[in-house]
């Protein structure tokens, strides 16, 4: 269990008749950048509530940290950094006050170096030049950079970040991933959620995706992608010819075939693709074009999750 | 990692001031807190610039009790105000400082910030109690204050002359007046566990506000009902308005007494149905 940094095991939460979290069972190992993915509604923020103690579920167990949650809170959260469903912060106060009374909640912080944690945190998101402006005169951004500050102001084992691009313009986008890689380098655990598929294919190591409150896939990126799912696409007048090579060849026609040519999936447990064109050739197929298309994440996670998946990067 | 984990100390049980120091000055940053305590000191500033510009003099009995008195002796100026605040204006202030405690960070958002950092529920429940008791203890004491000010200006000031036809020196009628407003303040503090009790069912602080205020009202309409007398000793308010005790001479110290077994009472039942409410609640805000 110590090596798993969250570990959950059929965590359940219903409200009321509906089931927002379906016996979830997650396994991120520590030291992973873990990108938790899944359409808008899908019940992603309602797990991660569960596991920093905000929602009790309903039914399962959760470890964070190599200990039981929401029991253990007191010695697990203040080793968590947490951005849960966009930053929240008192509009009235500025960036500085904002940080120093949240890191007074937090009774394990050391007053003494706590200006100077504040003070580092902006730094290190930017905000630095408007520490002492209101909340309320900050853009979407800079809150969201402030959020990200807070998750930042003791040094920490796990950081939970809810859509931690959202509402960030590119820059901002590729400053908060180079912050997340920093941190990854740094040894800490990143367990980030999004819907947007290019930022998890960007940055993590490992991914779980949720569909319907449910665990649909979860492992490396490349145990996601398949090893099964490469496509081969021969461009050729003589059509029926290549279909029966390539089924020969222990290949899977693909039905949706173009035109002017083949498709097929290869096993890979069955050889490579190295000695098709040889052999299609020797069969007297005119080759005009080969190619391997290999799957992306997008394909991927459509087909798990269907359609209507937000996907815009 | 491993030499990240040993930077991070483990866990200590001290108890640590910070976050009550927070929440306090946090309250009184709040541009509506310092409106609250200019509207509160207006009170006995309107009272007594009234009195002052009149030149009509009133008969005693007449107006709010003390009035009367006020053209004689500026520091009647306090206790009149703080008999006209009592009813409405300072149950309306409890009320919003007491209902915005858990449902205003649930509002702003914030509330789950404060719970990931981790403030531990049970510990941010008595920090904002706490300091729905400070805001208690500062609207009494400005009007008091204020009172004072007001009074020493527009009028003469000197020795008292309590309910009790005793005359009480200027100095014992400061201490007297500190009474006063410590008095209203701990009859202030059921009301302020009643609104944190309302603030944990909520996440729209305006409602718990509202109903608050509402909860002050009612009781005091129930006490002006003589049908239901039985229950009379057991309202809230019941001895919001028997701070005059403290104007005779000695002390009559039972209503105080009465007074702070009741408050504490309320505090009692509404502090543990805010924390049955609140240490199992979802925070979904």
């Amino acid at each position: 269990m110590t090596e798993l940094a969250i570990a959950t095991r059929d965590l359940t939460r219903r409200f009321g008749s509906q089931t927002a979290v379906d016996r979830v069972s997650l396994a991120v190992p520590r030291g992973s950048v873990f990108g938790f993915l899944g359409p808008n509604g899908s019940g992603k923020t309602t797990t991660i509530r569960m596991l920093l103690g905000l929602i009790e579920p309903t039914a399962g167990e959760s470890s964070v940290l190599g200990e039981s949650m929401p029991d253990s809170w007191r010695s697990v959260l203040p080793r968590v950094g947490a951005l849960v469903e966009g930053p929240a912060f008192y509009p009235f106060l500025s960036g500085t006050a904002n940080l120093r009374r949240l890191d007074a909640a937090d009774r394990d912080s050391d007053r003494r170096t706590r200006l100077a944690r504040v003070s580092d945190a902006l730094a290190r998101v930017g905000l630095s030049h408007a520490e002492n402006k209101p909340v309320k005169a900050y853009s979407l951004g800079m809150k969201q950079r402030l959020g990200l500050a807070n998750a930042m102001l003791r040094p920490r084992d796990l950081l939970v970040l809810d859509e931690p691009t959202n509402g960030l313009d590119p820059q901002g986008t590729r400053e908060v991933r180079s912050l997340i890689r920093s941190f990854a380098a740094d040894g800490t655990t990143v367990f980030v959620s999004s819907h947007l598929l290019a930022e998890v294919e960007q940055l993590c190591t490992h991914a779980a995706v949720m569909s319907a409150g449910a665990i649909v896939a979860q492992g490396t990126l490349d145990e996601l992608r398949g090893p099964d799912a490469t496509t081969v696409v021969v461009l050729t007048p003589d059509r029926a010819l290549a279909h029966d090579v390539l089924l020969k060849a222990g290949l899977t026609p693909d039905p949706a075939t173009p035109v002017d040519g083949v498709r097929a999936h290869l096993d890979r447990s069955r050889g490579g693709a190295d000695d098709l064109v040889a052999a299609l050739v020797a069969a007297g197929v005119r080759v005009r074009g080969f190619s391997l298309e290999e799957p992306s994440l997008e394909d991927r996670f459509v087909a798990l999750t269907g359609e209507g998946f937000d996907v815009v990067a | 990692m491993s030499s990240r984990e040993q930077s991070i100390p483990p866990t200590t049980r001290r108890v640590s001031f910070d976050l009550l120091a927070s929440e306090i000055a946090v309250l009184f940053r709040r541009r509506r807190t310092i409106a609250m305590l200019v509207a509160i000191a207006l009170i006995p500033i309107l009272l007594a610039v009234a009195v002052a510009l009149s030149s009509q003099q009133l008969a005693p009995g007449e107006g709010p009790p003390f009035l009367d008195r006020v053209s004689q002796n500026g520091l009647f100026v306090g206790f009149t105000a703080m008999l006209v605040g009592i009813p409405l204006f300072l149950p309306l202030t409890v009320g919003v400082v007491a209902g915005d405690t858990i449902a205003g960070e649930a509002g702003q958002g914030t509330l789950r910030y404060l719970l990931t950092a981790p403030a531990g529920r049970m510990r941010l429940l008595l920090v904002k109690f706490a300091g729905a008791v400070a805001w208690a203890l500062a609207a009494t004491l400005t009007l008091m204050l204020t009172g004072l000010i007001i009074g020493s200006v527009l009028f003469s000031i000197g020795p008292v002359t309590l309910l009790s036809g005793d005359v009480i020196s200027l100095g014992e009628s400061l201490v007297r007046m500190g009474l006063v407003a410590l008095y209203v303040s701990v009859s202030l503090i059921g009301l302020s566990a009643v609104g944190l009790f309302i603030s944990t069912l909520t996440d729209v602080p305006v409602g718990a506000m509202a109903a608050t205020v509402v909860v002050s009202i009612v009781s005091q309409i129930l006490g002006t009902i003589p049908q239901l007398s039985w229950m009379h000793p057991y309202l809230l308010t019941h001895y919001w308005l028997d701070f005059a005790d403290i104007l005779r001479n000695p002390i009559e110290w039972s209503s105080f007494g009465s007074n702070a077994i009741l408050q504490l009472a309320y505090v009692g039942i509404f502090g543990a149905l805010a924390y049955g409410r609140f240490a199992s609640k979802s925070i979904v805000s």
